[in-house]
């Protein structure tokens, strides 16, 4: 016994060293898979609370940028609407209806890193907003990631640009489906993957998200083919897009709130 | 005595804000960024409780990962670099360093250099093995941790040449 315990005087720091460092590598692990990284993330009051006061001094520095970008989006949106069939009276029974399948919150970015394996965003709406887990989060451009990690003031969004995000995506001329992967390479091409060969893929088709997930409504853009090929396998092509977004500059975001998401997973988990 | 407590912890905290609210957005050529908190590592007095030292680095890991979302990497990679600290210094510092007399401000350049360089090296190849976590991805993983060091090391000696109280 006696022996037992001079080994772990002796060789205390070692002993320390190594439990510290065991620590760290379940954290590590914990991070690799989604939803299970509960203690470290940077939705938490403290980093969220730094993150916010540093924002709010950097916001004035591109509030130009963020206007015209806005003002686009409105003109765009403004000029769909005045060319189609619907007029603004029936515009506002659309308002009222009370079947509407999605609710759009609007959030600001207070952190956003591209260029690690595994970025996250972290934003400034939380439980307290009644935002939860598997929101789809978006721009006017296209989509930005998957909120993963909520606090009560903020919440932390899993990006497109993460290894571990894998979302539903389709051509927009077809409804050939495959999944978005990234492979840590650049913050602006990601990789469309299980795409079947008998697809008609071309170069500049532009890939929107697909319907078969409760996260994202159908056809938000996305990005466009850039190359194509097939996979080892010869059955399904390894396409790399590139996004419309340009995840290195996102300000402004919308995060969505599927109503129906529930019915719709109790739905599928049934069929199984 | 007081005053080394106070200005390590200082240091602790103006390091970690300074790297996670600045250093970390410069993402130059798109990936490279320096990773200066690790100063607090290497300046650490060197007579030291060796324990309190590893938990600290530990601590100081952890609070950058707590920042960036990057689970535990950060963390490993500091308690490495706390623990085979010593091994390097002797290596790097020779005699000076066993007789317990090394003070950083009045070191040769040379010496400093290799200090510096090694504890850097070691700390960004754990950090980005760990981060990349994907043997197929090897090139990179050498790539991005030979740049990043290189900024680090320069960034690292001129702060260090900055904030010296040497006198003239």
């Amino acid at each position: 016994m006696q022996q037992i315990i001079n080994f772990l005087i002796r060789n205390k720091t070692f002993l320390l060293f190594l439990l510290l460092f065991l620590i760290s590598l379940s954290f590590t692990f914990q991070s690799h898979s989604y939803h299970k990284s509960k203690f470290i993330n940077s939705a938490n009051f403290l980093t969220g609370g730094i993150y916010e006061s540093v924002n709010n001094i950097g916001l004035y520095f591109n509030l130009r940028q963020e206007n015209n970008i806005l003002l686009k989006e409105n003109n765009r949106l403004k000029s769909i609407l005045f060319n189609s069939e619907t007029n603004l009276s029936t515009l506002k029974d659309l308002e009222e209806r009370d079947s509407n399948n999605y609710k759009l919150i609007p959030a600001q970015v207070y952190k956003n890193s591209y260029s690690a394996s595994n970025n996250y965003l972290t934003i400034n709406k939380g439980e307290r907003d009644s935002i939860g887990q598997d929101f789809g989060v978006i721009t006017s451009k296209g989509i930005i990631g998957i909120i993963d990690n909520t606090s009560n003031k903020y919440a932390r969004v899993m990006s497109i640009l993460n290894t571990n995000s894998r979302i539903n995506v389709q051509l927009k001329k077809t409804e050939h489906f495959g999944t978005l992967t990234w492979d840590a390479e650049s913050p602006e091409n990601v990789t469309l993957i299980d795409v079947p060969k008998l697809a008609p893929v071309i170069v500049g088709d532009t890939i929107v998200t697909g319907g078969r997930s409760t996260i994202f409504p159908k056809g938000i853009p996305v990005g466009k083919v850039v190359s194509f090929k097939l996979d080892e396998t010869e059955n399904y092509y390894n396409i790399k897009v590139k996004l419309f977004n340009d995840m290195t500059n996102v300000g402004h975001v919308y995060i969505i709130e599927n109503l129906d998401a529930e019915e719709v997973s109790t739905l599928n988990s049934q069929d199984e | 005595m007081n005053n080394i407590v106070t200005a390590n912890i200082t240091r602790f905290v103006i390091l970690v804000l300074i790297q996670v609210l600045v250093l970390n957005n410069i993402n130059f050529l798109g990936y490279i960024n320096p990773y200066i908190y690790i100063l607090f590592i290497i300046l650490f007095p060197i007579k030291n409780n060796r324990l309190l030292f590893i938990f600290l680095s530990f601590l100081l890991g952890l609070a950058v990962d707590l920042f960036l979302d990057s689970g535990g990497v950060h963390a490993a990679a500091c308690v490495t670099a706390a623990y085979v600290r010593p091994v390097i210094l002797k290596f790097a510092f020779g005699m000076a360093y066993e007789h317990q007399t090394v003070k950083f401000s009045s070191t040769e350049f040379g010496q400093r250099f290799t200090y510096f360089s090694i504890i850097t090296i070691i700390h960004h190849l754990i950090l980005f093995s760990l981060e990349i976590f994907n043997t197929s991805k090897i090139l990179l993983i050498l790539k991005k941790s030979l740049f990043s060091s290189i900024f680090t090391i320069l960034l690292c000696l001129l702060i260090t040449i900055l904030f010296s109280r040497k006198h003239k």
